[in-house]
């Protein structure tokens, strides 16, 4: 028998590092969950706009949010009545509870915020918590939120972002105990504003996350979402739906991670672009741990491009490091209109217009549908209807 | 009365080999309330056809004419024709992610007839329509065709048949893959729509089976890309006799 060995293919080691690489000590990130981390923004580099983790991202138009000192004054905000939400300290044993920075955006909110932005959730009853932001301004600032949902509670929390800002922010999420907590964060801000988000989540023993992010408006938007199954059990919805116009850039770089045994986790994100450099990316990372024997998961990214001049890049990976799973699953697609569904619609009368309306509709409407909040769903959807209407 | 003529209908398509005459010289009439059967075998043209009337956009008509009560249809985009009074039932009906089946159905309406239906009245009628083709009510809530059963979805078409009234409908091996008790009701749905409507019916298929259920008063024998032999239902017997072969000798020894 022969065996075959790379040199036979003619292949080459990755230019940034692989079986060849003869540095002493060498030891190329491999696994997602060894990335470095850290709460302190000088610990990160500058960052040059070719790092694998900045190299889709216009980097010149979030300058000041990578590398300029930020305002983290509490900021105004309005929230539902009753709602259990207040300002906390930096010392409270909730902050850093559910993650730590892994880029220099991330750690430069993190060393500037003053205080955090505290909501909890207790009641076993259904409640929907609408926190708005909408006026925190041109000037640069940073932002830190801290989401808990005590053990067996329920409940959504929408944070809705519109006007004008310039915002690098960590948003913090623990789901406790046999808790099931949606969070959705939508963002419509202004045209000319930029923000750099990353979420962090726990979800614990029997507990639910199901996390929507809704990106309509925004020159550069880049939000990162990390969910880690931590505990037996755990469930992890992650959901995604943008749409790009004329010049917009919508990133975001989703991880889920399958730390506990018996986890389930589906990631769907989908995106519209239409207009000259409308620009979105999407990089799914899912990790399915040592211990995360019995896993689920599945994720997908579908992007629909309406016009020339647009860019969508889709990267999914998949790292799996226990072969005791029930399933692992990817999809990646990127097109144009299904010509058929066209035609079919045409042929019952309905006009071309129309027709690209009701598909464009219908196919980000199975993200839509997941928020479960009829209020806001009334609302993205006619955001949606107003976005094809421009 | 109401007159859909085909005349010297000649179609190509582009392949990977190049472009392929389909139908080369088509002429065909049909009057409102007539069922014309067109027969023959895979590969003859029967689907380029139906697609071509439709305005399927990678069907060319190279030349000939489709005209409904004179007007040309070929001048007409996709919606237009529909509008103009014809309809297409699906071999293969694509599924719309997203889309509810009952709000397609309003939209599809409400396109043809250029003004919204009265709900209370519309709902009633979709709902009769349903259970008469033994559709679940639930099917109105999922999205179009989305996860339908190849039975289902061929009931759906002929749904749409009879909700939306066409003058002319051509029905693109709708038989294909059904059972006989699903092919039953939906022939029924094609006879209701026929006596409802004054429906004229190009009724395309390979096989006799169908016929037993929806009765043709002309035949068409379509062998490749043309009509070969024309007559009365005693042509389907004749076929479900013989078969195909009788048409096929000649083209093989050329």
């Amino acid at each position: 028998m022969t065996v075959l060995t790379p040199e036979q293919h003619g292949a080459k080691a990755h230019s940034d590092g692989g079986w060849d690489s003869t540095a002493p000590g060498y030891v190329p990130v491999q696994t997602r969950d060894a990335r470095f981390t850290s709460v302190e923004h000088d610990d990160f580099p500058a960052v040059k706009g070719i790092e694998n983790d900045w190299k889709l991202t216009p980097v010149a138009r979030i300058r000041p949010l990578l590398d300029d000192a930020l305002d983290g004054a509490p900021y105004d905000y309005t929230v539902t009545e009753g709602a259990s939400v207040s300002w906390i300290e930096r010392t409270d044993a909730r902050i850093g509870a559910a993650g730590t920075p892994e880029d220099r955006g991330s750690a430069n909110a993190w060393s500037s915020f003053d205080q955090a932005l505290a909501i909890t959730l207790t009641g076993e009853e259904h409640v929907d918590i609408v926190l708005t932001r909408d006026s925190l301004g041109t000037s640069p600032r940073a932002a830190h939120t801290v989401i808990t949902a005590k053990p067996n509670s329920r409940g959504t929390v929408i944070l809705r972002s519109s006007g004008d800002a310039h915002l690098a922010e960590n948003v913090e999420i623990v789901v406790e105990e046999g808790a099931a907590l949606t969070v959705v964060a939508v963002q419509e801000w202004s045209d000319a504003s930029t923000q750099l988000s990353s979420h962090f989540a726990q979800v614990g023993r029997n507990a639910s996350l199901k996390h929507i992010v809704v990106t309509l408006g925004g020159s550069v938007v880049r939000l990162n979402p990390s969910v880690h199954l931590s505990g037996e059990g755990a469930q992890g919805d992650l959901f995604g739906l943008y749409f790009a116009d004329a010049g917009q850039h919508f990133e975001q770089r989703v991880y889920l991670h399958h730390q506990a045994a018996n986890t389930v986790g589906r990631v769907n994100y989908k995106g519209a672009l239409q207009g000259e450099g409308a620009h979105t990316v999407w990089v799914g990372d899912v990790l399915i741990g040592p211990q995360a024997s019995g896993t689920d998961s599945y994720e997908q990214n579908r992007n629909l491009v309406l016009s020339e001049g647009t860019r969508a890049d889709s990267i999914p990976n998949l790292e799996i490091e226990t072969g005791d799973i029930l399933g692992a699953g990817h999809a990646s697609a990127t097109g144009r209109f299904d010509d058929e569904q066209l035609f079919y619609l045409q042929a019952r009368g309905i006009s071309e217009a129309e027709a690209r309306r009701l598909v464009v509709i219908g196919f980000l409407a199975e993200i839509v549908q997941k928020v479960g909040n009829a209020e806001l769903e009334a609302h993205l959807h006619a955001a949606i209807e107003k976005e094809l209407a421009s | 009365m109401s007159v859909l003529e085909i005349k010297d209908l000649h179609v190509s398509v582009e392949t990977e080999q190049g472009t392929k005459q389909i139908l080369k010289g088509v002429d065909l009439t049909i009057k409102q309330g007539e069922i014309h059967a067109v027969m023959g075998p895979n590969g003859s043209g029967k689907s380029t056809l139906a697609y071509s009337i439709a305005g399927h956009p990678k069907y060319h008509v190279e030349s000939g004419s489709v005209l409904l009560d004179g007007a040309e249809v070929l001048d007409m985009t996709v919606d237009e024709r529909a509008r103009a009074g014809l309809f297409l039932a699906m071999q293969y009906p694509v599924e719309i992610p997203g889309v509810r089946m009952a709000d397609f159905l309003r939209t599809a309406k409400t396109a043809l007839d250029g003004e919204a239906p009265a709900l209370r009245p519309w709902i009633k009628e979709v709902n009769e329509a349903m259970k008469a083709l033994r559709m679940d009510k639930a099917f109105s809530e999922r999205n179009v065709n989305e996860g339908f059963s190849g039975g289902e979805k061929k009931r759906h078409e002929i749904l749409q048949l009879e909700l939306l009234k066409p003058r002319f409908a051509v029905l693109d091996e709708t038989d294909s893959g059904l059972d006989v008790d699903a092919l039953k009701i939906v022939s029924e749905g094609v006879n209701r729509a026929h006596a409802a409507n004054d429906l004229g019916v190009l009724l395309i298929t390979h096989y006799t089976r169908i016929l037993r259920y929806i009765k043709p008063d002309f035949v068409h024998v379509f062998v490749d890309g043309r009509v070969a032999e024309e007559g009365g239902p005693e042509l389907a017997e004749r076929l479900e006799n013989e078969g195909y072969d009788r048409f096929l000798t000649d083209e093989v020894v050329a």
